[in-house]
């Protein structure tokens, strides 16, 4: 089985596992070498749709043309997986936002799966473009997904490249240290060996996305295993989202480590969860702790009880700023299976106001472009595409960075607590 | 009479499954250190209330187990299959797969109506099975959705189902700095529904509880096991059988009902702290000994001082003078942290039990002026010990023990209410901010004729 609804988890065999999943992609090339790699056989050939000529890194082919013209297959095949499930809790999208296939036909799907399946919750995890990302339209197609993100994603795992990058080099340097940990067989169903070969020049994607791949598996993993205090999805959506629109999460990883190179030792409890707030654990390009937190999950995994998160969450909340309404805002679950190869592991989600310099940057090179009109005529000229679509997104995404401004202008204020009812004696 | 168990969501069924198996260790013991006939008759009596013999070999619990999500449940039973000393009814459980996503209008106005049906069902089977029913037994908690919402909507069922059936609901208080988000607003929501149907809410602290795992039960790496296997403790001293002074010769067949009577005179006032003592590490206890008159001597002063646990009691306390002539509600004269009450019971469990004066409980200057003294106090005995140890001591009060908490959560959740923080994920299943008001409405009611006593 794997992550994406809310399913029976009783104990299955591990063959004959078919992914609940649908691959969407306007070119066939990532899709055909999945569909030839070690994972073929865990996909279902007919839940794909695909086309030949790509997206051409613009949103509006990607969301208006491909959208229309490609609507009723996406439906029928959705409706066939979710007809596969007992109970339907969740979607996740996975995508990302600098292009024209993940950003529009992903927006689009996004807007569909909240016609036709209102009540289950839409987990969105979005790749952001990094600062000297090459593809030069991608502030538009940024800026035109997160309109669709702020008013149709229940909740959004924002995720950078530059950090993924970073993280992936200290894994390395830390594997080619020399200090020994344990080991396991190599199993890795998500990477393949070429990952951790590859020098550390080159962009390791493979071990990259590994490392997302390894968020979701936390932030499954209450769902799919046991613990003494259970965290599900829908828990997720409930505590880390205050205000509809604002549901972009940061999320940290601890310990570091793709599934290819298991043998990172794993460090001392305390020092997990201090890790897990430091910037360079950060799945963007953020430093939670000097801004402003609304709130905050932590998941652990493994041999960790109550007392020792009790602990932590004492011992690290004088150094954080939470929001005068929230000040105890602490979300926690103990899920007792830790991950392969390891004795504990912690997933950190955070609703921060750090957030806020990732979107300004959108804006800011959206700006930049539009001011000039560049590139323009090759999104106007799209069939349901119009000026206003461009003003209305740049408009959604000022409000939102509004909303952040505002939050952060009470950090640090004096608390006034508002009075309580009186009743008469 | 015998008690239906609800377990009610993750924490719930984690907590019920240790109360089975402590009263279950407890009767097994041969450390009641008294009579045969004694712990024959403490036994049958504790069988009757908790447990059905079946045509199973071993007994089964009186419970339903009721969940948003399988997991939870299904360790449940078969945990409890695998002991061998007893088992649930492996029908008396219902579970869903999607959870309450501890959104309390989830639970309370989704769940609930949904499922009813099936739900009393099951409770219905298992009051059935009972020769006479001397009410239920629900636990839960405050902060999720499952316990919280879904309990406060089976109490009222419970309540319009078995109107004459006396209800108790263990309520069990999240860790002040949080487990979940929402768990104010939450308990708010709970507190106020559940005063309406249920007759008495006995509260158990997470906090509290993990103060005594670490000081006195001396625990290092303290689990959620751990913290329940102390409430169970708690718990079976006061539910397991004793003598009340009614019930003379035979061990109480009322334990609610005695309980409702000893405790709660007047509607208003239902919340129940509960203390007992010692505590201690099981490997210590062959070490120790415990004198009756000390035992009584430390838990009358964590009454008036409001300890939460036999460390660091503040022995400055002292009951304000009787004799002048201010009016108890307006008293000024008290001094400040003295705990009123306005009922205690005092359950004694060991041996030499019938020579204990407690007559220092039966101080008037200790209570509120609405009872007489010998109705605002009662005793009950039992010379046979409690899961190994000889002598211990439990206090069931109705007193301002649980104004602090109260005033705590309804201060935060207000807080956060102001801000209208998390107010959409509520109005979703259909509560509205009146609810809300009202809601913390009845909870800063009771608030205040606590802080008034």
């Amino acid at each position: 089985r794997s992550g994406g609804d809310g399913a029976d988890i009783y104990k299955g065999k591990i063959c004959s596992l078919k992914a609940r999943a649908l691959l969407i992609d306007m070119e066939e090339g990532v899709v055909n070498e999945i569909l030839q790699g070690p994972l073929r056989d865990v996909f279902d050939s007919k839940q794909l749709i695909t086309d030949v000529s790509g997206s051409g890194n613009n949103w509006a082919v990607g969301h208006k043309l491909y959208g229309y013209q490609y609507r009723e297959s996406i439906v029928e095949k959705l409706r066939k997986t979710a007809e596969h499930c007992d109970c339907l809790q969740c979607f996740f999208i996975i995508h990302s936002m600098g292009g024209g296939t993940g950003s529009g036909l992903g927006t689009f799907v996004l807007n569909l799966l909240e016609d036709e399946f209102p009540e289950v919750y839409r987990f969105v995890t979005s790749v952001y473009p990094s600062g000297e990302d090459d593809v030069v339209t991608s502030p538009y197609n940024s800026v035109l997904a997160m309109k669709e993100l702020n008013e149709h994603a229940d909740c959004v795992l924002p995720i950078e490249n530059e950090s993924l990058f970073d993280i992936v080099n200290k894994i390395h340097q830390m594997v080619n240290s020399g200090k020994l940990g344990s080991t396991v067989k190599q199993n890795s169903l998500v990477t393949s060996s070429a990952g951790s070969a590859k020098t550390v020049q080159e962009k390791p994607f493979d071990a990259m996305n590994n490392i997302v791949a390894n968020l979701l598996l936390n932030l499954t993993s209450s769902a799919r295993f046991e613990g003494s205090l259970n965290m599900d999805l829908n828990e997720i959506s409930m505590n880390l989202v205050p205000f509809p629109r604002l549901h972009y999460l940061v999320s940290s990883l601890t310990p570091l480590y793709t599934l290819a190179d298991v043998n990172v030792p794993s460090r001392r409890l305390d020092q997990m969860f201090s890790d897990a707030f430091s910037r360079g654990h950060q799945l963007i390009q953020a430093d939670p702790k000097h801004s402003l937190y609304l709130a905050c999950a932590l998941l652990v995994r493994g041999n960790v009880q109550v007392s020792d998160l009790r602990r932590n969450i004492e011992r690290l909340k004088p150094s954080l700023h939470f929001v005068s309404w929230n000040q105890e805002g602490w979300k926690t679950g103990l899920c007792s299976v830790p991950p392969v190869g390891h004795s504990h592991s912690l997933l950190a989600l955070a609703n921060n106001t750090c957030v806020k310099p990732t979107f300004i940057e959108i804006k800011d090179k959206f700006m930049k472009l539009y001011k000039k009109k560049a590139h323009l005529h090759h999104y106007l000229h799209i069939d349901g595409m119009e000026q206003s679509c461009f003003s209305e997104a740049i408009s959604s995404l000022s409000d939102l960075i509004e909303e952040y401004n505002e939050l952060d202008a009470t950090k640090g204020g004096p608390r006034i607590d508002p009075s309580r009812l009186k009743i008469a004696v | 009479m015998s008690i239906v168990t609800v377990q009610l969501g993750q924490c719930g069924n984690q907590i019920g499954h240790e109360v089975f198996n402590a009263i279950c260790g407890d009767i097994r013991g041969t450390h009641g250190l008294c009579s045969k006939k004694e712990n024959e008759s403490y036994r049958d009596a504790c069988k009757e209330r908790f447990f059905s013999e079946e045509e199973s070999e071993v007994p089964v619990a009186r419970a339903v187990l009721v969940d948003m999500e399988p997991k939870v449940i299904s360790q449940t039973l078969s945990v409890a299959a695998r002991s061998g000393y007893w088992k649930y009814d492996d029908r008396s459980h219902f579970c869903q797969k999607q959870g309450s996503g501890n959104n309390w209008a989830n639970g309370y106005s989704v769940h609930g109506p949904r499922h009813k049906e099936v739900i009393m069902n099951l409770v219905q089977k298992e009051a059935e099975k009972c020769d006479r029913l001397s009410g239920f037994f629900t636990i839960m908690s405050m902060a999720g959705g499952t316990g919280s919402g879904l309990g406060a909507f089976v109490t009222q069922c419970l309540r319009d189902a078995f109107p004459t059936s006396f209800i108790l609901n263990h309520v069990i208080w999240p860790y002040g700095t949080g487990e979940v988000i929402v768990q104010n607003y939450n308990s708010v929501l709970t507190l106020s529904h559940l005063y309406q149907s249920s007759d008495a809410l006995l509260v158990h602290e997470n906090d509290v509880i993990h103060k005594i795992c670490a000081q006195l039960m001396n625990i290092k790496q303290i689990s959620f096991r751990d913290v329940n296997q102390v409430i169970a403790h708690q718990l079976g001293s006061v539910f397991q059988p004793t003598y009340t002074a009614e019930s003379g010769l035979h061990y109480s067949r009322n334990p609610l009902g005695d309980l409702m009577e000893s405790l709660v005179p007047h509607p208003e006032f239902k919340m129940l702290g509960l203390r007992n003592i010692p505590q201690m590490p099981e490997n210590s206890l062959a070490y120790s000994t415990f004198s009756w008159p000390g035992l009584i001597k430390h838990l009358r002063q964590m009454l008036i001082a409001n300890a939460k646990m036999e460390e660091g009691i503040d022995w400055q306390v002292r009951p304000p003078r009787l004799g002048s002539s201010i009016p108890s509600s307006h008293s000024t004269n008290k001094p400040l942290h003295f705990n009123t009450s306005i009922a205690n019971l005092v359950i004694l469990r060991g041996k030499d039990m019938h020579s204990v004066d407690l007559g220092s409980f039966r101080d008037p200057s200790l209570y509120t002026s609405w009872l007489k003294p010998q109705d605002a106090f009662n005793a009950w005995k039992t010379p046979r010990a409690f899961n190994k140890y000889e002598k211990s001591v439990s206090l069931v009060s109705n007193s301002q023990f649980l104004l602090k908490p109260l005033d705590s959560v309804a201060g935060k959740a207000w807080n956060m209410f102001a801000s209208k923080a998390y107010i959409h994920q509520y109005t979703k299943f259909g509560i509205e901010e009146e609810d809300f008001l009202d809601s913390f409405t009845a909870l800063e009611q009771v608030i205040s004729s606590y802080a008034i006593l």
